[in-house]
Formats: C-alpha cells, structure tokens, sequence
C-alpha cells in the first residue's frame, strides 16, 4: 500500500523548494511530484537496506562500531569533524558539541563553496533578503558567476527570474535578468542581458560598477574583457530598477582574489542602496550548507574553520579548513559527516583521508566510504528522519520524514560517540 | 604541441544524475571526463571533437573527452568530480578554498605526444 506525503522539502540543494509529494511504498519512494532530476534522485535512488555499519570492511554490530570510534578519538590529538552541510541542524549542534568534548578542529564543506563568502561577510558585512522577497518584489535579478540552471534547477521558477509574486504578476515579463559569467551556460542563455568578463577579471569589472555608482568615469573603453557602454548601462539598470537582487556563486569564490571579488560585490550592492532597494545573495549548494554555518555561529562564533584545541573556538581559514588540514597532515584522525570529501576535495588532500583513521557518518555510497575505516548507514535527513535546514537565505524549513526505516540519524550517532568517548 | 589554457570547473546537469546513480556508476564517470574547448582550440591541437584530450596541471594528468563547445577561445570546462580533482592543487591562499577555477593547465594531444617520444 502506498503512502502520500504532502508540502515535502527536499532536501538537496539551498533552495529547499517545500511544495513536494512524495509516494512512498514501504521503505521506497515510488514517485515524486514538483521535485527537479535532483530532487528525484534524492528521493528515487534512496537506497535505505545498509543497516549495520562496517569496521574495516565487515559487519560489526553497533555497539561495537561506537566503541573503536571512541578509541580512535580518544587516541587521536588532532582529530578533525568534517561534512555537516547534507545533514540537520540537530546533527550539526551534536558534532559542535563533540568537537568541544574531543578538542576537535570542526570545518563544514562551506570552506570549499561560499568560505569566501563568509569571510567577506565578516569584512563588509550583507545586504539581505528572503527569497519570498525576491519573487514578490524583484524586478532587476543579476546573477554573477553561478548557473542555477545548472545547479538549482527550480531556482528560476519558484523564487527568481520566473517566479510570479505580489508586484510580479507575470513572472518573466516583470523582470529583466542580467547573467556575468565567463563563459556561455544555460543560465546565460536564459538571461536579457548576458555579460561575458576575462577569466580573473570579476574583481576589476566590480570595482568599475562601483566606480561609475559612485559618479566617476574611468578612463576604459573595457574592462575585463566588457565594453564600457556596457557597464554604464547596467549601472543605469542597477540605480534605477524598483528593487535589484544579486546572486552570486562560485565564479566569485574559486577564482583568484576569492573573498576580494565576493566583498567587492557585496560592496557594491550596499552603495547601490543609496539609489534604490538592492540585496545580495550568496547560491548556496548542499541542503543545509547554510545550517552549518548558522549552527557553528551560534555556538562557537565563527561559520566555520574552528579549532577547540585550546578549549576555546578559535577561528583561522588556511589552517583549521579541511583542504589545509588534510593536505599538510595536521589531522590524525576524521569524523565525516554527510558529504564526500573523497570525492569532491583536491585528491592530495583527499587521499590523507586514508592514511587516518576516519570515521563516516553518511546516508549513502561514496568515495569517502571506500576510504574510512568505520561508516555508519545513517538517516537522510528529510527521507526517512525529520529534522531542520537553513534555506540559501536563512530561512529555517523543517524537514520531513517520509519513509520510515528506523535507522539511526546522525544525531543519534553523535549522542552515542558523546558518551563514549572519555 | 601542448597549449596552455585556464580551466573552469563547475557543475552540469548530467553530472548531478551521475551523482545520484552513485560515483562508480557510468553515468558519474561519463559526465566528469569531459572537457569542453572551444572549436578553433581544438583544431589547432590536432584534437578531433570526441576525441581524447591530454590535460596537465603540477599535480598530474588526465586525459579527457574532448567536446567542441562555445567556451572563449584558451579557456576550458570541466565538470567538478573525481577525475579533475586529482589535478587540482590543494594551495588555499589563507582562505580554506584551493582554485577550482581559473587554473593554468597544458592541453596536448596524447597521440602527438606518442609521436614526439
């Protein structure tokens, strides 16, 4: 017999989009209704029958898994907790937690998405809004370095260029859409205007926007590979449009100068407040990537990169971030908790993985897990256990638990690591 | 020949299904072994479109499946995955980040190469 659950977040990327139905049979989804391929798959390719977690490849029963974890945490001096962004807010506060216990160095997978971003929030601070606003009232979208056509799939539709809101009412036609990209995606494509910069040159092209909001005119007839016509006429868009939003991603992040393009951005839509309404937005990937950084805020005071060691946080991006840690061999010892550094970090770093004994707390198969000594099968967090994520915009959405299968959370992994460890 | 180019990696669509199927799964792999360069890059390396592409960074090398595709003329794309990242290197400036875009790396034909050795 099958189940219907309706108003589902899905938990895969930052947008969180909550209208889902999802058509369970026992511990199968059968069919999902509103989700993007990414949602589907989520939810389709859940496969929930590892139940036991494995200590070097075999079987073990739980108990005994939750005491070599223990071991190996109580041995190690500098063990590092890594992962948070695919998992809840009640995990997240639980890995703080035993980061503090442990004497742990704790980093989400934000240090290697929106870690720049954070650090240029701190420098500038962030002209904010919610997604709800951006569907009801924005009529000028400018997407800089990120293609959610890509990467959000539904991003479009239900909160940005495609969105029908309030002082919206016809979606697309209500709003002009400006992409900046070094090269031609499916996002640019879909944009009015589309301005192609030099690979590099984000930073100079945002520091002349900046120039030319403020009343000067540099002596350019392009910059960073845009014509200057171009940019006065996007400034002339940016001062005059009802109320602009920009979402950045990536293209800001991974490039050279990093946390300088993001603060140059963030910069200029705060000055752009002084002609109109303007808010920025970082294109957040993983479900609760925004949570991680929220929870670690709370409690330690820094979004990520924290240290315990001294029974203190202490904060410092290029030592405490995994990709640092890794990479000069500063950890002896690994929590992973749902994400995939195996897989997703530079593979130098990746590899240091196997040299340590590392713990993974994880809802699927990965190349993490072929690497750890011991994985617990966990819950997918808004599959089949309930819990809450952070939207790309700080939103808190509660996840649901659609099908019920009885394997732990991680959570409830944490708790028990808690009391084990000495 | 070899010719230096700047690498972008970045997210695909396809990428994401082969996510979803699992990374040792034929799609995950298929996706993240392309490299996408532009038409008159391409013909100047002697590389035809589905063809294989040598790519060479510091860390190592990779060959990839070349696909003609409308990128700026000396930059190339790769879908984030497995396969680029053991090209990458794991220098963060200070911030945590290693350069996932913008990389300098060397484009050869692999056949070339046989040649010259």
């Amino acid at each position: 017999m099958s189940v219907v659950v309706e108003h589902v977040a899905c938990p895969f990327c930052g947008c969180l989009c909550d209208d889902l139905s999802v058509e369970a049979e026992g511990e199968r989804v059968v069919k999902v209704r509103r989700a993007c391929s990414n949602g589907q798959g989520v939810f389709r390719e859940y496969d929930p029958s590892p139940r036991r977690p494995t200590l070097e490849g075999r079987e073990v029963e739980w108990d005994e898994a939750v005491r070599a974890a223990a071991e190996i945490l109580d041995a190690a001096d500098s063990p590092l907790i890594y992962g948070l962004s695919s998992s809840a807010v009640e995990a997240q506060r639980k890995a703080v937690e035993l980061a503090d216990r442990i004497g742990a160095v704790i980093d989400s997978t934000s240090s290697v998405c929106h870690g720049p971003t954070g650090l240029a929030m701190q420098a500038v601070g962030e002209a904010t809004c919610t997604l709800g606003e951006v569907r009801d009232r924005a009529d000028l979208l400018l997407f800089w370095g990120c293609n959610p056509e890509a990467s959000h799939l539904r991003h479009f539709r239900r909160y940005s260029a495609a969105a029908e809101g309030a002082q919206t009412p016809n979606g697309r036609k209500d709003r002009t859409v400006v992409a900046v990209d070094v090269r031609p995606t499916d996002t640019t494509a879909k944009a009015d205007i589309f301005l192609q910069v030099d690979a590099g040159a984000d930073f100079e092209v945002l520091t002349t926007l900046r120039l030319l909001v403020a009343g000067r005119t540099p002596a350019a007839d392009a910059v960073g590979g845009v014509a200057f016509s171009d940019l006065t006429a996007l400034v002339e868009r940016m001062t005059s449009c009802r109320y602009g939003v920009a979402f950045m991603g990536m293209g800001l992040t991974m490039t050279p100068a990093r946390q300088m393009n993001v603060a140059e951005l963030f910069t200029l839509v705060a000055e752009l407040n002084a002609h109109t309404r303007f808010s920025v937005l970082p294109m957040r990937g993983h479900g609760n990537v925004t949570g991680a950084d929220q929870v670690l805020t709370w409690l330690s005071g820094y979004p990520f990169a924290v240290s315990f060691a001294r029974g203190y946080p202490q904060f410092s991006p290029g030592e405490f971030t995994a990709v640092d840690m890794l990479a000069r061999r500063a950890a002896d010892a690994a929590v992973i908790i749902a994400s995939d550094p195996g897989a997703h970090l530079p593979a130098r770093a990746a590899r240091y993985l196997e040299r340590i004994p590392t713990i993974l707390l994880d809802h699927g198969s990965s190349v993490t897990a072929e690497m750890a000594r011991i994985v617990f099968p966990t819950a997918a967090y808004g599959v089949d256990a309930a819990g809450t994520a952070y939207r790309m915009d700080g939103v808190p959405i509660p996840l649901t638990e659609c099908i019920s299968t009885g394997r732990p959370t991680d959570e409830d992994v944490l708790t028990q690591l808690l009391e084990a460890v000495t | 020949m070899s010719e230096r180019f700047t690498l972008v990696t970045g997210r695909t669509r396809e990428q994401a299904v082969g996510m979803h199927k699992g990374k040792g799964s034929n799609e995950y792999r298929e996706a993240t072994s392309i490299i996408e360069v532009n038409p008159d890059d391409l013909a100047r390396l002697g590389v035809d479109d589905g063809a294989l592409v040598r790519v060479r960074t510091t860390e190592g090398q990779v060959d990839l499946t070349a696909r003609s595709a409308d990128v700026p003329p000396h930059l190339v794309f790769v879908p984030m995955g497995t396969t680029i990242n053991s090209l990458m290197g794991v220098d963060t400036q200070s911030t945590g980040m290693p350069s996932l875009k913008g990389i300098e790396v060397e484009l050869s034909s692999p056949g070339s190469e046989k040649v010259e050795q």
